[in-house]
């Protein structure tokens, strides 16, 4: 498997090396070489690796209890990580929140391992405890692979939950006017070569949330969706959203919501 | 600009840029979860200062909080209120002030390319990029455009160069809510994004008979 990634991200530099030169042909180029990439580690997602990591993480005693997270409820009873991950986020009965993967991830940390989640959430996406957040979240979201994404707000809060994601969605600010609609509110547009889904509708939203945490091929790095969604309001010239804050659960449920019944392809593979 | 705001100041401001969310509140497009109320405390809890990205940045003037809630925007009782606010832009529009329209369109083609500023990664001070690209096609030779806004090739080959032309170009570039109340394109000079010869400098790539925008290429395809 490690041959074929190797194999791959050279294919994949040859193409785009060209693609630098070759002018005119650099969008067909570039585009054959994500394609070609992609078919490449079609058995061999750089992710695998990310969710090897989480999987050990989960299952070793760690914090000041020495205890794993394997009792972790998810949503679907404690240990239960088969299919947990597509059904969120969703209202949680011990703590009364709506929670996504990762916030949820903190609760079980801190209760099951006594870790305390501040490091957690203020740490750079790029640093060791963020690391250890994004490689859960690919085992978790591992474990939902092929699954029907079933999201449908029933109690209050989630549906409380969806109606602010919603409205999160529309909110303009910032020196650009931009809102996530600017750029991911009509059919079949795109920003440069980058298309942009259309998150209001099923097929959109599923392509966006049903394929994260995703390796992305452009960084060399694997992201969770709470680091997608910062890297969006980054783009669209915000202050810095909280990690796990509640504007990212709600634009989470709101995607969540609209994706649903389509498949989850977790973890992704991107540009 | 108010910096370090706190929380409840904040919030304060947020509820008195109230009267504008208060005329979509008939019928808006979200449900009753996201009352203001409800929105703006989870606004206030979930963003934080960094970089030169302040949480000020949430506290929306008109023009946005009218475009915030599309459906109603766009609703048939509301093209009063999209005249008005077109209206209150276009009387924000500043004019060049020697009275010339055009600079240098291949310093035009660099603003053009450039999509930097104003994010919190960027520092403070080098001059924006303009982010056209991001969302028109320009010079034909440039294939890595985006497609949110309208094709600019050919643009002053196709229109001319009459008074009314380059003033209503002027205005889409410097401001563009003042033609199209929720466009989707940023207000680069009315939000202190490109300075005045900056823009002179974009109008001579699609005005500029010499700009690779207006060469003749054959067809358009
Ligand atoms: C200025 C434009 C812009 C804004 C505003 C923006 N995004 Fe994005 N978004 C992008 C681009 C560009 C990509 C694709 C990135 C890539 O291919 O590397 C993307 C990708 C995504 C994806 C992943 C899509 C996929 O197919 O994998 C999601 C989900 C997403 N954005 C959600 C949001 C949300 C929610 C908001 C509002 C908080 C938002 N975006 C605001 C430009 C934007
Ligand atoms: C976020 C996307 C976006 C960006 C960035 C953007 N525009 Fe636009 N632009 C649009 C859209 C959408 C329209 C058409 C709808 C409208 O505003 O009426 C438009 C319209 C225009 C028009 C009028 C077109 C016509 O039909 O006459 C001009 C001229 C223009 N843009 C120039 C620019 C220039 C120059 C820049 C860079 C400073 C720029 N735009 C940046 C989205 C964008």
């Amino acid at each position: 498997m490690v041959d074929r990634v190797s194999v791959g991200v050279a294919a994949f530099l040859a193409v785009s090396a060209v693609a630098a030169t070759a002018y005119a042909q650099q969008k067909d180029a570039a585009q054959e070489g994500i394609e070609a990439y992609r078919e490449a580690l079609q058995d061999g997602n750089p992710a695998e690796l990310y969710e090897a990591t989480g999987e050990e993480l989960w299952k070793t005693p760690a914090g000041p209890k020495k205890a794993s997270l394997e009792q972790c409820d998810l949503g679907l009873g404690p240990g239960v990580v088969k299919g947990a991950y597509a059904r969120l986020p969703r209202h949680f009965q011990d703590t009364d929140r709506v929670q996504d993967l990762e916030s949820r991830l903190l609760t079980c940390m801190e209760a099951l391992q006594g870790k305390d989640p501040k490091p957690y959430v203020e740490a750079a996406f790029t640093a060791p405890p963020k690391e250890e957040m994004i490689a859960l979240a690919a085992y978790v979201s591992g474990q939902s692979k092929g699954d029907p994404i079933a999201v449908t707000p029933k109690h209050p809060k989630e549906q409380a939950m969806y109606d602010l994601g919603k409205r999160m969605f529309y909110y303009q600010g910032g020196p650009y006017d931009f809102s996530c609609a600017t750029c991911h509110g009509q059919e079949g547009t795109r920003i440069r070569l980058q298309d942009l889904p259309y998150i209001p509708g099923t097929k959109g939203a599923a392509a966006g949330w049903g394929s994260w945490p995703a390796y992305r091929v452009s960084a060399g790095q694997m992201w969770s969706m709470q680091w997608r969604l910062n890297d969006c309001f980054r783009q669209q010239r915000f202050p810095e959203p909280v990690y796990t804050s509640d504007a990212t659960i709600a634009l989470s449920m709101f995607m969540a919501a609209n994706a649903s019944g389509e498949t989850m392809k977790t973890p992704g593979i991107k540009r | 600009m108010k910096h370090a705001m706190k929380p409840a100041a904040f919030l304060a401001a947020l509820l008195l840029a109230g009267p504008a969310l208060a005329q979509t509140k008939a019928a808006p497009s979200w449900g009753p979860g996201a009352d203001d109320a409800a929105f703006t405390r989870m606004l206030a809890a979930s963003f934080k200062d960094k970089g030169i990205a302040r949480i000020d940045r949430l506290t929306q003037d008109e023009t946005q909080a009218f475009c915030s809630d599309p459906e109603a925007a766009a609703s048939p009782n509301a093209a009063e209120t999209r005249q008005r606010i077109e209206a209150a832009n276009m009387a924000t529009v500043k004019w060049p002030s020697d009275g010339k329209w055009l600079g240098d369109w291949k310093e035009g083609e660099k603003i053009a390319q450039s999509g930097r500023g104003n994010t919190w990664t960027d520092k403070p001070g080098e001059p924006n990029g303009g982010n056209c690209y991001n969302c028109h096609q320009i010079s034909p030779a440039e294939i890595s455009y985006g497609t949110i806004g309208p094709s600019l090739l050919q643009y002053g080959a196709l229109r001319g160069g009459d008074e009314e032309t380059m003033k209503a170009a002027w205005a889409k570039i410097y401001n563009a809510k003042s033609l199209n109340a929720c466009s989707n394109m940023p207000r680069a000079g009315h939000m202190g994004i490109l300075a005045e010869t900056q823009i002179k400098h974009l109008m001579a790539l699609l005005f500029d008979p010499a700009s690779p925008v207006n060469v003749k290429t054959g067809p358009v395809k």
